[in-house]
Parts: structure tokens; C-alpha cells; sequence
């Protein structure tokens, strides 16, 4: 009994250092969040034959993604984890709402608006207008120059106060 | 799953996933060709997310086929004949008007497609719509937004816009052909009665068009049809040829 006892307690300690390790793992393209903190890591499931990490895709086509799972793999191996694969999976749909508040903030200081809004808010076709504060002065007189920016992720917007552009982390 | 079911499947898997290729491909052609910078991005963007949406499909379809081909044996290596995109997405590009009109079409019937697909009992099927769902939402406010702004704008853009609705509506029925496979998967609660999405489709794009004071097109006027019945236009093999022309030179080429 005991010794089933260690094994788990073994376990679930190594369970907790992978995630640990993922912790460590930056998005590439926004340098400032983690894999975790994006919420693109579904699940982590340890096998008697290696590691298998479950992500999710932000949108279909990030070029990221691929990418993602090199940087996974290669932290893990780092750390002396073997036989690693990643799945990719779809359902539940990944939503701007798993990015924690916490990383929202370093998402502002790194001088990306993050996402406004919770999905629940519907204003899908034409919506109204959303209010998106400029990263640098905090005004809210701004406007969207763009849907669509740099990345998937992200619209291009610009504020009418600092007259400074910005992306802003589209809320899907 | 009965052979029937699964032949079924396959067919309609390869058909959005055919959809999702062509008009990624075709929008990829506006790339350093945009009118202004913002929106090339926009359209590589979206060209982007069809791609990707593409690859989840294609991957699907070999599943399904179980032969273990792959999301680019799928792409690279059937010949023009066998794709099963709708006969509107392999339309040249055309001016930006033509451009938007098409990518207007193409996303309310996507919008309504998806948003009754992530119910599908198929759980790949399910998982894709809802997350295509959300990026064809931006691409149906994107499109909705320059219908708006060309129609309702100068004397030239309003002409150009209504031309490029009013060319591109025979291709538009063709959207909603289904065959008898379809009638298949659709008792067996894995895909929508697609023909039935028209009308709705049909009250969104006329209640834009009157918002954008443009002249909804006739209704009952002539419809091509054919990719249902693996009939295309000429437009289809050229575009084809395009896209396959280096995995066929340089068949497993990796960069």
C-alpha cells in the first residue's frame, strides 16, 4: 500500500513539475505569455511510455501552432522528459475568455490591448462599436483602423489622444 | 458506420474542405496586391484561416477515408476533376468589389453553415464549426462592412459593387446543392439541411444590400450548377494547376 502510495504521490509531484516546465514555454509571437497563460494547453497525460500534451488551436490557420509544440517538446526534453507528443485538439473551442487577468496586464504593458469583453456578448454581425483603451494613455477615444493585424489574433487599432497605433487582442 | 454513411461523409468533408482551399488560395492572390496595406493584411488573414480550416478538414477526410492519405495528398495530388468546392469560390478574383462581393456571399452561407454544424452528432465535425465559427464571424463583419461602404459610397464604388453582386449571383445557388448523401448524414443528425439555409441566407444578404442601397438580385434568375456532380467551370483546372505545381515538381518537398 505504501509503496502504491509513493508512486502517486511520485506522480502527481512530476505532474506538477511538467507543468512547471509549460509554464516556461513563450508564445512566439507575443513573447510576454506563456503557453499556459494563453490557455492553449488542454491537458497533460503522463504515460508508463512518455508524455502526452494536448493543445489547442487560438485560430485554424496560426502559423504559430507548430511552432508551439516544437517549443514544448524541446523544453520538456531539456528537463529530461522522453518520448513526447503533442495532439492537437478542437473541442472545447479555445476563447480569448481563458486568458487569465493577470496575464490581460502584462499583455497591456507589453502595449497590446487585450481582449475588452467576454464572448457572451453576442454582437456578432455589425455589433456595436466596441470601447478598447490605448495601451500607452489609457484614453478611450480611440478607433479601429483594421479587423484584421499583424497576427490571426490580433486587429489593428490606433488612439485619437497619443495618436499612437496599437494591436488590439481580438476577443473570440 | 454503414458504407454508404461513410462514402457520404467523405464526400461532404472533402466538399468544405475543397471550399475552404479554393477560397483561401484564390484570396491569397490579393497578397502585395491590396488597395491599401491594412486591408492586403486583412485579406491574408482571412485567406489564412481558410487555409488552416482547410488543413483540419482535408486531415479529416483522409480519417474518414481511412487509405492514410494525408491533408496534402488531399490538396497537392487529386487532379482538377476531383474537387468538390462550390462553383463560386473558383471565380477569378475581378476587381475589389468583385473580391468583396464574393467573400459576402461565401461567409453568410459559412455563418449559417457552422452555426447549425457545432450541433452536428459527428464530434470532429462539431469541434471544427464551432471553432470556424468564430473567425467566419469576423469574416462575415469584414465583408458585411465594405458591401456597406462601396454600395452606400461614390457613384463609382456603388456601380462597381452592384456589378460585382450582380455577376457573381449564378454561381451563389450552387452553394446549396446536396445530394443524395447528404439526405444520409442529415437523418443521422451529423450534417444541416443545407438547401434549407437559403432562405435565411437569402434575408441577410438582401437586408444588407438595403442597407447599402444596392439592388438585391433577381431571386428566381438563372443558376449554374454543377460541383455537386463534379462539374466546374474553366476557371477551376487553372487554379488547380497553380496550387499544385510545386508538391508536383518536387514531390515531399519540405522548407
Amino acid at each position: 500500500m505504501e509503496k502504491v502510495h509513493q508512486s502517486i504521490t511520485h506522480h502527481l509531484a512530476d505532474h506538477a513539475a511538467i507543468w512547471e516546465i509549460l509554464r516556461e514555454v513563450v508564445d512566439p509571437e507575443i513573447p510576454v505569455l506563456t503557453v499556459v497563460d494563453m490557455g492553449i494547453i488542454r491537458d497533460v497525460v503522463q504515460r508508463e511510455n512518455g508524455i502526452e500534451v494536448s493543445i489547442t488551436p487560438t485560430y485554424t490557420g496560426c502559423p504559430a501552432m507548430e511552432m508551439i509544440g516544437e517549443e514544448i517538446k524541446s523544453a520538456l526534453t531539456r528537463k529530461g522528459y522522453s518520448n513526447i507528443t503533442i495532439k492537437t485538439v478542437l473541442a472545447p473551442t479555445w476563447t480569448t475568455d481563458w486568458i487569465s487577468d493577470e496575464a490581460k496586464e502584462k499583455l497591456r504593458q507589453y502595449g497590446i490591448a487585450p481582449p475588452e469583453h467576454s464572448t457572451a456578448d453576442k454582437n456578432s454581425l455589425l455589433g456595436k462599436p466596441k470601447i478598447v483603451k490605448c495601451p500607452q494613455c489609457k484614453s478611450e477615444h480611440t478607433e479601429m483602423i483594421s479587423h484584421f493585424g499583424s497576427t490571426a489574433c490580433k486587429a489593428l487599432w490606433k488612439c485619437l489622444d497619443c495618436k499612437e497605433p496599437f494591436d488590439y487582442f481580438k476577443c473570440i | 458506420m454503414s458504407q454508404n454513411k461513410n462514402t457520404a461523409l467523405l464526400d461532404f468533408v472533402t466538399r468544405l474542405g475543397d471550399n475552404s482551399l479554393i477560397a483561401g488560395h484564390r484570396l491569397s492572390e490579393w497578397s502585395s496586391n491590396g488597395p491599401f496595406l491594412e486591408e492586403d493584411i486583412g485579406m491574408i488573414n482571412i485567406a489564412l484561416d481558410f487555409i488552416g480550416q482547410s488543413r483540419i478538414l482535408l486531415t479529416y477526410a483522409g480519417v474518414v477515408e481511412g487509405k492514410e492519405r494525408t491533408e496534402d495528398d488531399f490538396a497537392y495530388f487529386r487532379n482538377h476533376e476531383e474537387f468538390k468546392n462550390a462553383l463560386l469560390l473558383e471565380q477569378p478574383n475581378g476587381d475589389f468589389a468583385v473580391s468583396t462581393a464574393k467573400q459576402f456571399y461565401y461567409s453568410v452561407f459559412n455563418f449559417l453553415l457552422y452555426s447549425e454544424l457545432q450541433k452536428s452528432k459527428d464530434e470532429t465535425l462539431a469541434g471544427f464549426a464551432a471553432k470556424a465559427l468564430k473567425e467566419v464571424t469576423y469574416h462575415l463583419r469584414h465583408s458585411s462592412e465594405w458591401v456597406l461602404r462601396l454600395g452606400d459610397g461614390t457613384e463609382e464604388s456603388k456601380m462597381r459593387m452592384q456589378k460585382g453582386i450582380d455577376d457573381l449571383w449564378m454561381y451563389t445557388g450552387d452553394l446549396f446543392a446536396t445530394t443524395e448523401g447528404d439526405l444520409l448524414l442529415q437523418k443521422e443528425g451529423i450534417i444541416p439541411d443545407v438547401a434549407a439555409l437559403k432562405s435565411k441566407w437569402l434575408e441577410m444578404i438582401a437586408d444588407v444590400f438595403k442597407r447599402a442601397t444596392l439592388t438585391m438580385p433577381d431571386v428566381n434568375a438563372f443558376q449554374q450548377k454543377g460541383s455537386r456532380e463534379k462539374k466546374h467551370t474553366e476557371y477551376l483546372s487553372y487554379i488547380v494547376g497553380e496550387m499544385q505545381s510545386i508538391a508536383r515538381v518536387y514531390p515531399g518537398a519540405k522548407w
